[in-house]
């Protein structure tokens, strides 16, 4: 497709405009493939050539290395204590210690049968003890333990290939030193530079153990745990579970048992409104907000602070009574509809038809968001410089006109990367629809429980704690990770006002 | 006849006004009403199920009684809250502030790599993980009636995530500053305590509000790792288990008068913050 310079742009009329957008948008996403594609290769590069290094530099400090070094290999820290650097010498020698006695006595079995995850189930027996018969069950492979230890090894084992690589770098850069004649890094110097230079070794040391053990190991297990059997008929201590490849995968794409609910029916139906779910509480709050944040700014209105005021009220609320309070005043006897009752009305089933209850969490949630959006969408709009409207006005702008020239673009060029976040956050909206309706209405024909309302997340919730298929949840969870993966990538490359950082200013 | 035109105006501002002003009047009862509802409800006495009136029949302070009778654990559930939200707001906030600083402040090799894997790990679902958790913080004997020290555990472990606020305001103090102190002899570590610090009060009050509040709602994983264990429930868990089916009619306007015993004291902190709610808030936006 040719693509036009500002001249050619101008001359076409609205409609050309609008069409040769759209066309310029999908032409663009092949290239944009391309070059995350590039990306991904030149990522894999640099890993590999990282990887070649190593090898390479572990060959040539040892042949060029003298005996400390020589020795080091094998007793992490030796040439580092000789060379009178204690401080770090003792630590090398010690997390080596650490590491060996780990092995030996604790992560060793468990990652010699992280291949099947265990072998032996636990047995019930029939024990005669004091000529009484008891029965007793007999634990032996626990398959959780085996996964979750065994991971961890991993980890530590990357750990300690690095930490050894360190220290092998270490001796060869002292000894450069030595050299040279000149004077090696002292104990005093190190422990001095932990808050100064290298204070940010300091600072993330604490919270990066903290990720790592909370967040990344939790979510590499579970990653694994997708490629396991690991369900309600599969639960440690009493039952093993194994590894059952790309199983839990294929139940993806069986749309059709005979009858019964399909896993990838369902999750088609729950992505699906999980999109539409995201796209309206986004878009609604954002518009409605942004109104309700020009209406108070308007001149003219007073006691601006009181309204912003009342609004904010209600963030400070905590959720889950405010939300627990509005589910309850929906339902078949709550309070709403007690009135309509009362005032000789039927009763509406806003919880249990999926399109009233659908509806309804939408409307609740505007009642939810407006506050933030008002506060958010205050500040910038203020921001917007007053002689971009006194030059409209003179122009004959229209209000509306004002709006959809100037607030709207510098408002969308602004707040682009936050509209995104919030997408994606409002898939994830656990809270609003959890309290609200737990993901109900529930049908027969959808898997696992789920109802009309669920979004994956609450969906993957369900799956988690009251079905215990925790593989399925874990298949979920990857897919839920990959969609936002996909959507964030795309609109940050695709879509220009994350670019043109200069446009307003 | 110059001035008719703007008559016209005036009186066509004036009506717009009058109708902004009634509209914000509708958008403050909608708002609103669900408060004074709770209030209205949680000192109903007649009966403590659902009702389809709005005005109790009697009014008095028996389901508030009722919380602070020793046979009702809700005392313990808001003791339980406050310890839990204390000890977050501190430990959280000297994480994130670590992380934050060290991000904005520090070039070091990995950064980039760094903050692009906290970027991926912030992508995958939070309850993901809620099994593994659970099994950990029970080898460590932190769920059921222990359940307080394994909900401050996990939501301080890995709460450097959420640094992305704090660094970008960080980002808007400017070096010279760190780098005339460097000059006149101050460490890495006098500079965050003595410069960086004061300068951003407003940050940290906002990182402490939002860790503080955070708890006091937090409900999902407070509810599975003190599974079926009341004493170690927080006040969400607890007032949750009182709107289940087979609850609901007893404990009704219990759950009522719980709320605004919550609700309260959040307020009047917020209240008392907002300034510093609403510069975290938007400051976080606009920077994504």
């Amino acid at each position: 497709m040719k693509r036009l310079d500002s001249l050619e742009y101008l001359r076409l009329n609205k409609w050309q405009r609008f069409v040769y957008k759209i066309t310029l948008f999908f032409v663009s996403i092949p290239g944009f493939f391309k070059n995350v594609g590039i990306k991904i290769g030149l990522f894999f590069k640099k890993i590999g050539l990282g990887i070649a290094n190593f090898f390479k530099n572990i060959v040539l400090y040892f042949i060029h290395g003298d005996w400390k070094t020589k020795v080091s290999y094998v007793v992490m820290g030796f040439g580092s204590i000789a060379r009178g650097q204690w401080l770090r010498g003792l630590l090398f020698l010690a997390l080596e210690v650490v590491f060996i006695l780990y092995i030996v006595f604790f992560g060793g079995q468990y990652l010699a049968q992280l291949g099947t995850l265990g072998t032996k189930a636990a047995v019930i027996e029939t024990v005669v003890i004091g000529g009484i018969e008891v029965t007793v069950t007999k634990y032996y492979d626990n398959s959780f333990k085996i996964l979750l230890y065994g991971v961890l090894s991993i980890f530590f084992i990357i750990a300690i290939l690095y930490t050894w690589y360190l220290n092998i770098k270490q001796n060869h850069i002292s000894e450069q030193i030595i050299k040279e004649r000149k004077k090696l890094v002292s104990t005093k110097d190190d422990l001095r530079a932990l808050v100064d230079e290298d204070f940010y070794k300091t600072m993330l040391s604490l919270p990066a153990i903290g990720i790592t053990v909370f967040t990344i190991l939790p979510i590499v297990f579970m990653v694994l745990v997708a490629f396991t059997n690991f369900d309600k008929n599969h639960q440690p201590p009493q039952n093993l579970f194994g590894w059952v490849g790309l199983t839990n995968f294929n139940q993806l794409f069986t749309w059709n048992t005979g009858g019964g609910a399909s896993f990838g029916g369902t999750f088609g139906e729950i992505l699906l409104w999980t999109l539409i779910w995201a796209f309206f509480a986004t878009f609604t709050n954002y518009f409605l907000g942004m109104m309700v944040a020009m209406l108070i700014n308007k001149k003219g209105i007073r006691l601006k602070k009181l309204w912003r005021t009342i609004l904010v009220f209600s963030i400070a609320i905590p959720q889950f009574i405010s939300l627990l309070y509005v589910s309850k005043m929906f339902s078949a006897d709550g309070f709403i509809n007690g009135l309509i009752m009362n005032m000789g009305g039927q009763r509406i089933p806003f919880w249990t038809n999926q399109w009233y209850a659908r509806v309804t969490v939408i409307i609740i949630n505007i009642w939810i968001g407006i506050p933030y959006l008002m506060l958010i969408t205050t500040g910038i709009l203020m921001n917007i410089p007053a002689d971009l409207y006194e030059s409209a006005k003179i122009d004959g702008a229209s209000p509306a006109q004002q709006y959809f020239k100037i607030t709207l673009p510098y408002m969308l060029f602004i707040t682009g990367p936050y509209l995104l976040t919030s997408f994606t956050g409002n898939m994830n909206n656990f809270n609003v629809i959890f309290l609200l309706t737990g993901g109900g209405p529930t049908d027969i024909n959808l898997y696992g429980g789920a109802g009309h309302t669920d979004l994956l997340i609450t969906w993957l919730y369900s799956l988690t704690v009251d079905d215990t298929n925790y593989k399925l949840a874990a298949v979920i969870g990857i897919l839920i990770f990959i969609v936002v993966a996909l959507l964030s990538t795309i609109v940050y490359n695709v879509i220009p006002s994350t670019k043109n950082e200069e446009d307003f200013q | 006849m110059a001035r008719k035109p703007s008559m016209g105006l005036k009186a066509s501002r004036a009506i717009g006004n009058t109708f902004g002003h009634i509209l914000l009047v509708l958008i403050s009862i909608i708002w609103i009403a669900p408060f004074v509802f709770i209030v209205l409800q949680s000192l109903r006495v007649e009966t403590t199920a659902q009702v389809g009136y709005l005005l109790p029949k009697k009014i008095g302070f028996d389901n508030f009684m009722f919380l602070f009778s020793p046979d009702c654990n809700f005392m313990t559930w808001y003791f339980n809250t406050f310890i839990i939200s204390l000890a977050v707001a501190v430990l959280q906030t000297i994480m994130i502030l670590m992380m934050a600083y060290t991000l904005s402040r520090f070039r070091f090799k990995s950064r980039k790599a760094l903050m692009n894997i906290m970027l991926i790990l912030g992508m995958f679902p939070g309850f993901l993980t809620m099994v593994v958790l659970y099994q950990v913080l029970k080898l460590l004997n932190l769920t059921q009636g222990n359940a307080v020290g394994g909900l401050i555990l996990v939501s301080v472990a890995s709460s450097g995530m959420g640094y992305y606020v704090c660094k970008g305001f960080f980002d808007t103090i400017p070096k010279s500053l760190d780098e005339a102190a460097r000059v006149d002899g101050a460490t890495r570590f006098q500079v965050f305590y003595k410069i960086i610090m004061p300068l951003a009060k407003p940050i940290i009050i906002y990182t402490i509000l939002t860790a503080f509040m955070g708890p006091w709602g937090d409900f999902i994983f407070a509810r599975y790792i003190a599974f079926g264990e009341p004493s170690g429930y927080n006040v969400a868990v607890g007032l949750w288990s009182w709107l289940t089916q087979d609850q609901i009619n007893n404990h009704y306007t219990h759950f009522c008068a719980g709320g605004v015993l919550v609700a309260v004291p959040v307020i009047v902190l917020f209240m008392f913050l907002q300034k510093y709610y609403v510069e975290g808030v938007t400051g976080g936006a606009v920077k994504g």
